[in-house]
């Protein structure tokens, strides 16, 4: 028996939007990295930074998530 | 692998529980552990309640430090221990002071004399306990009062030029790093007006983060997954941007230069919203991640209850430990976005513009 809520399916599009926000920094680092390896350490913070906030957004669809379950 | 032991130890009441408990004795258990229901191992309640502010700090087992409990009622200020709220088996239990207090779900409410909860006279109770998070921001504070003096007094005592030394050294990168990648960045020559408020935030929020993720007494508090806490902290970014706003800055909001007329109009409202829009989602930022990193290492740990088998512990365990460290990190990082977010709404704010540069 599948037991759940609709909240459940927000938080898991919100891992989908996030997956692909991700997805796409990482891609752009390390391209980056590659065409210019003297600049990857600049290059990993700013990934870190940006990878942090886009998961950001998706926290707050899961704690929106978490709201609309309880 | 000692977080994890002890992460173990936390969940000991639960365990004796959800795996050892005869049938006869399950009733009994039921009543004793509030929040169960069914004979499953009740996972969303254990974990809400963990990464929940407390009237006392749970160390293991029965055993917990009772905190002071301070309330205002319109009968006036009335202070008392927490351990009055709860038995020997900590189920709440009435406590008759001003008015007969219990602890439902966590908060302090008053009573009727029927056993249902008061709820008008309970909205008027104004808590201001010491309560578990409160005490943990009290032992930060002091690790950090303690930290920062005694570099201090190195720097006064061998000057600034000499190398540093101890735990000088293992600060001083740090305070230049967040000199060097948020200060100066973001805003220039006025750094070092601002730089004394970002060094304290960044250090207050990842003190706090790392405290939050030490399963065992000093730390384990959620504070800085606490809603109240982070949204003080963008309060203060808030007022120091707005107080420091140059003219720049609310021409920018209020009249939008460059534009025609109309888009002024329309551009004002959105502006004005950005203005609140910006503290706030620095609050949920903060809060969610660090919430967020708590309810994933406390899942991983429940899936050992919700297998009911100590097989799933070697699944288990080594998922905790690779959450744990990525938690390690992301307190770190949220720290320093914090701050920096910061130092870009500062740095927004007082920056001296040139109209005529924007001017088509």
């Amino acid at each position: 028996m599948v037991v759940g809520s609709v909240a459940a399916i927000g938080a898991g599009l919100a891992a989908i939007g996030a997956g692909i926000g991700i997805g796409q920094i990482g891609k752009g680092a390390v391209e980056g990295i590659a065409r210019q390896p003297e600049a990857a350490n600049e290059i990993r913070t700013n990934m870190i930074v940006a990878a942090a906030l886009v998961e950001a957004v998706s926290l707050f669809a899961v704690v929106v998530a978490l709201l609309g379950n309880g | 692998m000692v977080a994890v032991f002890s992460i173990c130890i936390y969940f000991y009441p639960n365990i004796s529980f959800s795996q050892d408990a005869p049938e006869n004795e399950n009733n009994e258990q039921h009543q004793n552990a509030g929040h169960e229901d069914t004979g499953d191992f009740d996972v969303a309640g254990t974990i809400l309640d963990h990464i929940r502010d407390h009237h006392s700090w749970h160390l293991w087992g029965h055993t917990s430090i009772p905190l002071p409990v301070i309330i205002k009622t319109d009968k006036g200020f009335e202070a008392f221990s927490s351990s009055k709220l709860s038995d020997e088996h900590h189920q709440p239990v009435i406590y008759n002071g001003n008015y007969p207090y219990k602890l439902v779900e966590g908060k302090i409410k008053i009573m009727n004399t029927d056993g249902s909860v008061d709820k008008e006279a309970s909205a008027k109770v104004f808590d201001l306990s010491i309560t578990k998070n409160v005490v943990s921001m009290f032992i930060s504070v002091f690790v950090l009062i303690i930290i920062f003096l005694g570099v201090a007094k190195a720097y006064t005592k061998r000057g600034v030029t000499s190398a540093p030394s101890g735990f000088q050294s293992f600060i001083e990168p740090v305070i230049i790093f967040i000199r060097d990648e948020v200060g100066k960045p973001y805003l220039g020559h006025h750094a070092p007006k601002y730089m004394p408020y970002l060094l304290t935030i960044f250090f207050f929020i990842w003190i706090n983060n790392l405290l939050g993720l030490v399963p065992i007494f000093p730390g384990g508090a959620n504070l800085s997954g606490n809603i109240a806490f982070t949204f003080t902290l963008a309060l203060f970014t808030f007022v120091i941007v707005n107080v420091s706003g140059k003219k720049g800055y609310w021409k920018h909001i209020f009249w939008m230069p460059g534009l025609p007329v109309g888009m002024k109009i329309f551009l004002m409202p959105i502006e004005l919203l950005g203005v609140f829009i910006k503290p706030i989602s620095l609050t949920i930022r903060l809060f969610a991640n660090i919430t967020a990193g708590h309810i994933l290492v406390l899942s991983l740990v429940s899936l050992i209850f919700i297998f009911k088998a100590v097989a799933a512990s070697a699944m288990a365990v080594p998922f905790t430990v690779f959450i744990s460290v990525i938690e390690l990190l992301v307190g770190f990082i949220q720290a320093f976005i914090f701050a920096m977010l910061s130092a870009l709404y500062i740095g927004m704010a007082i920056e001296e513009h040139h109209e005529e540069d924007l001017i088509i």
